[in-house]
C-alpha cells in the first residue's frame, strides 16, 4: 500500500459500511483517505487492512473477471473492483452494503446460493447431444444462433443484475436475469439437446414470463449484457412451443 | 406469479382486445358525429347478435386480461399466498365478467 500516494491534500471521505453477523445489522462509519484511481474495492480493503481487520468481504481477480466482488454502493449494485470512487462519491460520502436480494452471511458477504441454485433451476446447464466418440460439430461464428448466443455469453456471474431486479425482490421464486440469460445462450447452442426441458424450466411459476422488461438488469450489468432481450427471446420461444407442443 | 398458461391467456386476450377497442372507438365516434340519441343507438343494438358477440367477446377478454394483470400487482405488492391469490384472481375475473355481461345484455337483448 505504501507505494500508492494519498491525495496531496490528505483528504478523506466518510464511508458507511454495513456490519452484520447474518441476523440484523447496522452501519459503521470509517474515515478513509482518498487516493488517485481508487476503486470501491480499494476502499473496503483499506478499511479491512488499516481500521478493522474483522471486516468480511469477497473478491478474487480485482480486474472484472471473476464476478465475486459485487456490492451495493450508494444503493446501487456495482462490481466494486472496477468502480472508481470518483464516479460514485456523493457529498464526500459512500455507503457500502452487501448485494440486495440475497441473504447475508457476514458484513459485505452475500450468500450466493439462491442465485446459483436458480441457474440450475433454469436448466442453465448444457445437455450434450453427442458422445466423445462423435466428431466435433463445426459451428460457424456467423450462424444467427451463434451470433445471438455470443451477445449474451460474457456473463461473469456477479449477480449485479439479480440485485438490481425488482421482480426478484417482489417474487422470491423468480429465476432472475442472469439465470434466464444463461438459459437463452443454451437455447441458441445447436449442440444442446435440452431445449424442451429448458423451455419447461423457464415456464415455471418463477419463470421468464414474470419479467416486466423494465431493464434494471441491462442498466447495471457491468459487462453491458442485455438479459431483458434474452428473456424476451425465451418468452417468444415458450409462446411458440405453447402451440407447437399442444399438437 | 405468471406461468406460461397465464402469460399466454394475458397476451391472447390483449390481441383480441386490440381490434375490438379500435372498433369500439370507431363506433363511438360514428355515433357522436352522426348525433345518434341513446334511444337510436339502442334501437340498433337491441336484438343484434353481431353486437352481442362483439361486446360479449370484449367483456370476456377484458375480464381475463384484467384479472391476470391485477393478480401480478397483488402478488408483487403484498406477497399473497397462492391459494388466496387464486381465489382473488377468480373473483376479479368472475366479477368483471358478471358486470360486463349484464351491460351487454342490457344493450343487446330484446
Ligand atoms: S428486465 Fe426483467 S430481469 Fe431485468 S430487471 Fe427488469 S424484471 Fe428483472
Ligand atoms: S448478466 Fe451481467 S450483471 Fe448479471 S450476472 Fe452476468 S455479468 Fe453480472
Ligand atoms: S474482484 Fe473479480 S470481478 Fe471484481
Amino acid at each position: 500500500m505504501s507505494n500508492i500516494r494519498d491525495m496531496p491534500n490528505g483528504q478523506t471521505m466518510e464511508v458507511r459500511v454495513w456490519r452484520s453477523d447474518g441476523e440484523g445489522g447496522r452501519f459503521e462509519g470509517f474515515d478513509v483517505p482518498q487516493r488517485e484511481s481508487q476503486t470501491i474495492l480499494d476502499v473496503v480493503s483499506w478499511i479491512q487492512q488499516n481500521a478493522d481487520s474483522t471486516l468480511s468481504y469477497r473478491f478474487a481477480c480485482r480486474v472484472g473477471m471473476c464476478g465475486s466482488c459485487a456490492m451495493m454502493v450508494n444503493g446501487q449494485p456495482r462490481w466494486t473492483c472496477r468502480t472508481h470512487v470518483k464516479k460514485v462519491l456523493k457529498n464526500n460520502r459512500l455507503t457500502v452494503e452487501p448485494l440486495r436480494n440475497l441473504p447475508v452471511i457476514k458484513d459485505l458477504v452475500a450468500d450466493m446460493d439462491p442465485f446459483f441454485d436458480k441457474w440450475v433451476k433454469a436448466e442453465g446447464v448444457f445437455h450434450p447431444s453427442k458422445t466423445r466418440a462423435d466428431a466435433i460439430e463445426a459451428i460457424s461464428s456467423e450462424h444467427p444462433m451463434r451470433v445471438e448466443a455470443d451477445r449474451a455469453i460474457e456473463c461473469i456471474n456477479c449477480a449485479v443484475c439479480y440485485a438490481a431486479c425488482d421482480v426478484v425482490e417482489a417474487n422470491p421464486d423468480y429465476l432472475g436475469p442472469a439465470a434466464l440469460n444463461r438459459a437463452w445462450t443454451l437455447m441458441n447452442d445447436e449442440r444442446d439437446a435440452g431445449h424442451d426441458v429448458r423451455l419447461d424450466a423457464v415456464s415455471q411459476k418463477g419463470g421468464c414470463h414474470n419479467c416486466h422488461s423494465q431493464q434494471s438488469c441491462v442498466r447495471f450489468c457491468p459487462n453491458e449484457l442485455n438479459p431483458t432481450a434474452s428473456i424476451a427471446g425465451l418468452k417468444r420461444e415458450t409462446a411458440k412451443s405453447f402451440f407447437r407442443r399442444r399438437d | 406469479m405468471l406461468d406460461l398458461r397465464l402469460y399466454m391467456a394475458q397476451r391472447i386476450s390483449a390481441l383480441i382486445m386490440i381490434p375490438l377497442t379500435l372498433g369500439h372507438i370507431a363506433m363511438m365516434i360514428y355515433a357522436v358525429q352522426g348525433g345518434l340519441s341513446a334511444g337510436e343507438i339502442l334501437a340498433r343494438t337491441q336484438g343484434s347478435l353481431a353486437w352481442m358477440l362483439f361486446y360479449g367477446s370484449f367483456v370476456a377478454a377484458v375480464s381475463v386480461h384484467a384479472a391476470i394483470g391485477l393478480r401480478v400487482i397483488l402478488f408483487e405488492s403484498f406477497k399473497i399466498k397462492e391459494t388466496i391469490l387464486n381465489a382473488l384472481s377468480w373473483t376479479v375475473f368472475l366479477g368483471l365478467l358478471y358486470m360486463g355481461a349484464r351491460a351487454v345484455y342490457a344493450v343487446t337483448a330484446l
